[in-house]
């Protein structure tokens, strides 16, 4: 085969491809990139759902720039290099102008060179351990600073606890999330002696001896909570273990990262009660934005048991932020809607606004709700105002001089700011 | 305004005080007699009204302050309060900030009744009431508020729980109120929880050497967390490396609290291994139901089962179905999951033997494959029909709670009940393969297939009832699983790998060893544990398996004989 030929094939193909685009062309196509199947299903589906509920809405209003919105679904199976290999999909195949996807760390990190290789652009929307910012990725769960650390302050200032118990799941966001807090505790004045970490596999079932250690450590005298970060199909079993040891929330109360509406529908959730949770949002707020919110919900789905829960909300301001840069910058080309992203404002469904800050991340209220009866949380803590989200945190020592800026002129999503310089630590 | 405001609050205290004549509540009826006998006076009386308003437009984070207010004020309806308050249920009209008792029906229909008569005033409209909100420090002060209050309960055993309560908070108010008590006290057990409060007390606050020697010898062997912490705090500040060197305090006071402080660790201590042991024959027990299906299919007929925890699962679900279908029996339902869960499990694997591992004797490898491929479409099969979450399973109330044999040591009902329900599943598989004539064919047909054949054995249906029998077995570890782990598509995922860790341990074909091999590496894991994390222990015992399986290929107990080869 001579070089003639090869560029003969390829000037051909890439005239296919145009082709192809500009057929494309007549809608705006939207990418979801959700597993519906393997272990992260559970979680995963709801929110393939409610972007295919965003997507219908919005076409019901006329869709985007005239054009009619249609959604591209595929399943990467809880399968972390296929998230990579989908996206590659997605993009080169499919030429959605948006993907919406992802659940874990790790399936996030797995799709994000793809992503910035092929300049996509993706919408995250569950609460992670921060210590990143993409230009390609928009990150509308929250960051440690929206959720850990307010929670942790919750319980110092209101419940006075001076013992903590870190547990945790082992895998990237506990292991961060916890490095975090116990710097953060450790600012504060608390002793090492007074902080107990613990790490437990996948879908740990068996948790006698650590709910039992739990119940030592606590019984010294000081007022002792323990900070979860336990995931998934574990926190059931630990959550029975509990309350069989009889450890109630006002013995030694939980606070869970992990834990929302839709987790606690498979758990009998009696013997939890007043055990805690922080998100941004809860299902049980009062606001008429919510009330409409879980209405379509429910009507969508066909069903009255479903709950919604804090990173549907995330997907939701993630579609209407985007819906809003696209007609804004009149486009859904990625660099002139990632420019027109950066201060979108959306009312939070909770109250309140969130705003898409330069670093990627929102600005959301954080509130702390406690577990009751019928599955449902009841605030009991807001903050005053929203709480920018922090990519880098402040309180582990490689990041506290970073931070991160795409708009011009820093440009960066890891910038120092000793250094002055982009990409080092 | 604030006129109407308060004649309706006069109206609301003329209210409590019926209740007290009629005892309409007889949680109320305990404390009023004593309280009854301390005259109030009429401010005391309103300041409680102001207060009791107060608490409707209160702001959670001064809630505290308003109760503590509220206690002290001594009225009588305050405990009614309190106790609606606990339960969630307090709520105010919005109207007229009326206090009232919100409960849920069975039709969230949200009924109303006084909160201090408990007379009901019908169904009130959602938007119309308000609920008070608690959060867990206010929850937290309500209950010792309430078991304060209980000192004076008729039962002994609440009035020793309140003892007990106190320990950790002993103030000068709440040691009058104990020793009030000790002179009319008449139960034994009572008594003795009283005498160590007030010890406590006197080591705290005398300074007289034999008093607090005395006290001392009292707290001495008691297993409470307060007792233990006030000597550690004790010993702590005199004692610097095992030597007393604050020489302000009375030497020999602290080598009493030092040798009690070092009773109590050291029975902490052998509690601590009894537990352990407990905790490592429950994960047994566990293991055990989880293997001893895979050690009929696996160990008996030879077949790589890799879909056995998805017969785990069918089982769990089994009982799902069965409590949707009697909701009002959820107590019972477990009995008939149990017959149910055998039945549906071991039915799926008379049809997968019949349609698919019959076709594959003798070839191992593609019955891997094979069963593998069984259990992903089992597993997706649960997710179309059910969901892809977790389902409730309620645990009974019999089986909820832990049996407390003292203050370091509880065993939970639900361990005990899954380690004897192990027991009596492998002493009924025992008797099925030693006594009767399946388990006879059974054994003959995994000794010499072509033998048992020319004697006259079906051998085809001997293999469709053995495997049928395995997943049943396993469908009844579903049932006792669904108790404590979570009801999903990925349920049988989690325990099909120690499975099979058990029953190679164990020696295959040999269910006596899958017993043996169940408790042991349960209790190993359980001691490794504490000392090196959950994830390092799993690791450690998977290494140790590897390596005694180097030494000893066939597990802990060989088949022997020429049945073996």
């Amino acid at each position: 085969m001579n070089l003639k030929k090869i560029l003969k094939i390829s000037a051909l193909s890439l005239s296919v491809a145009t082709a192809m685009a500009a057929q494309a062309g007549d809608t705006i196509k939207v990418g979801v990139l959700h597993s519906l199947s393997g272990s992260m299903a559970i979680s995963e589906t709801t929110l393939k759902d409610t972007v295919l509920m965003m997507v219908e809405e919005q076409n019901k209003k006329g869709g985007l720039l005239g054009k009619e919105l249609e959604a591209v679904v595929v399943d990467p199976a809880s399968n972390w290099p296929m998230f990579a290999e989908k996206a590659r999909e997605l993009l080169t195949t499919e030429e959605v102008d948006v993907i919406f996807g992802s659940w874990t760390s790790v399936s996030r990190k797995s799709a994000l060179p793809v992503l910035e290789e092929l300049n996509g652009l993706m919408f995250y929307p569950v609460q992670y351990e921060g210590e990143e910012s993409s230009k390609n990725i928009f990150y509308t769960g929250a960051a440690p600073n929206q959720q850990a650390i307010p929670a942790v302050d919750y319980l110092m200032d209101e419940l006075e606890v001076e013992r903590w118990v870190l547990a945790g799941t082992d895998y990237v966001y506990p292991r961060t999330t916890n490095k975090i807090l116990k710097a953060y505790l450790k600012s504060k004045g608390v002793a090492d002696k007074d902080i107990m970490v613990n790490y437990t596999p996948f879908s740990h079932s068996d948790w006698q001896s650590i709910v039992s250690d739990v119940k030592k450590f606590g019984s010294e005298g000081k007022k002792t909570a323990v900070v979860s970060t336990i995931n998934g199909d574990a926190n059931v079993p630990f959550y029975k273990e509990l309350s069989n040891q009889g450890v109630t929330s006002e013995t030694i109360p939980v606070i869970a990262f992990s834990v929302g509406e839709e987790e606690l529908s498979g758990i009998d959730t009696g013997p939890l009660v007043g055990h805690m949770a922080a998100w941004n949002y809860f299902q049980s707020v009062e606001t008429d934005a919510n009330e409409a919110f879980v209405e379509n919900w429910k009507s969508f789905i066909k069903s009255d048991e479903r709950v919604t829960n804090d990173p549907m909300e995330a997907t939701y301001i993630g579609f209407q932020m985007w819906a809003q840069a696209v007609v804004d910058a009149g486009t859904t080309d990625v660099d002139a809607v990632e420019k027109a992203m950066i201060g979108q404002e959306v009312k939070n469904l909770t109250g309140g606004t969130a705003v898409m800050n330069k670093n990627h991340h929102l600005s959301k209220p954080v509130l702390i709700g406690e577990i009751q009866e019928d599955g449902q949380f009841e605030v009991v803590f807001e903050t005053d105002g929203v709480v920018p989200g922090d990519a880098w945190s402040d309180y582990l020592p490689g990041s506290m001089d970073m931070i991160a800026d795409w708009t011009s002129p820093v440009e960066c999503g890891n910038y120092n700011t000793k250094t002055k310089s982009c990409g080092s630590k | 305004m604030m006129a109407v405001g308060c004649l309706f609050l006069l109206l609301l205290g003329s209210g409590g005080a019926k209740a007290n004549s009629a005892s309409v509540s007889t949680e109320l009826s305990k404390d009023v007699e004593i309280n009854s006998s301390v005259p109030v006076d009429v401010t005391e009386r309103t300041s409680a009204e102001a207060l009791l308003e107060q608490l409707t437009h209160t702001k959670l984070s001064k809630a505290a302050a308003l109760l503590e207010q509220l206690e002290q004020s001594g009225d009588v309806r305050v405990r009614a309060v309190f106790q609606t308050m606990l339960d969630g249920a307090l709520y105010y009209q919005r109207d007229n900030r009326q206090l009232l008792a919100v409960r849920k029906g069975e039709d969230k229909s949200l009924n109303a009744s006084d909160v201090f008569s408990g007379e009901s005033l019908g169904v009130v409209a959602k938007k119309s009431v308000k609920k008070i909100r608690v959060n867990n420090r206010l929850r937290v002060y309500l209950r010792g508020a309430l078991s304060r209050l209980a000192l004076n309960a008729d039962s002994a055993d609440d009035r020793n729980i309140a003892v007990m309560s106190m320990l950790d908070k002993l103030s000068a108010d709440n040691v009058a109120a104990l020793q009030a008590l000790d002179e009319r006290e008449t139960n034994h057990e009572v008594k003795v929880s009283i005498a160590l409060a007030l010890a406590m007390n006197t080591l705290a606050t005398s300074s007289d050497r034999d008093q607090r020697l005395a006290a001392i010898e009292v707290m001495d062997g008691r297993l409470e967390a307060p007792v233990k912490n006030q000597l550690r705090a004790l010993v702590d500040s005199a004692v610097v490396d095992g030597s007393i060197v604050n020489s302000s305090l009375d030497t020999q006071v602290i080598a009493a609290a030092q040798k009690a402080l070092q009773n109590i660790d050291g029975k902490v201590t052998a509690y601590g291994y009894v537990e352990q042991l407990f905790f490592g024959l429950s994960l047994g027990s566990v293991l055990l139901l989880a293997a001893i299906g895979l050690a009929i299919t696996f160990g008996v007929m030879g077949v790589i089962n890799m879909a056995h925890g998805e017969m785990i699962m069918i089982g769990a679900y089994a009982t799902f179905v069965v409590q949707q279908l009697m909701p009002n029996f959820l107590e019972y339902s477990i009995w008939v999951a149990i017959p149910a869960a055998f039945l549906t499990a071991g039915l799926v694997g008379v049809l997968i033997e019949r349609c698919v591992i019959r076709y594959l004797h003798g070839r191992p490898l593609e019955t891997l494959l094979a069963t593998f491929g069984i259990s992903l479409i089992l597993q997706q099969a649960v997710r179309t029909i059910f969901s892809p979450l977790n389902q409730t399973v309620v645990t009974p109330e019999w089986m909820s709670g832990s049996l407390e044999i003292n203050a370091v040591l509880s065993i939970t009902y639900s361990r005990i009940y899954i380690f004897i329900f192990a027991l009596i599943v492998f002493a009924a598989l025992q008797l099925v393969m030693k006594k009767t004539s399946l388990g006879l064919q059974v054994r003959a047909v995994s000794q010499n297939r072509s033998m048992a054949k020319s004697m006259g054995i079906h051998t085809d249906r001997v293999d469709a009832l053995t495997f049928g029998l395995g997943s049943g077995i396993a469908g009844i570890a579903g049932v006792a699983l669904s108790q404590i782990t979570n009801v999903g598509p990925n349920l049988g995922q989690a325990y099909i790998i120690d499975s099979f860790m058990v029953v190679v341990f164990g020696g295959v074909g040999n269910l006596l060893g899958t017993l043996f091999a169940g408790f042991s590496l349960g209790i190993a894991n359980k001691f490794l544990e504490p000392a090196t994390g959950a994830v390092l222990a799993n690791i450690i015992v998977l290494i140790f398996i590897i390596l005694f399986m180097q030494k000893r290929p066939k597990g802990l107990f060989p088949q022997k004989g020429r049945a073996a080869e």
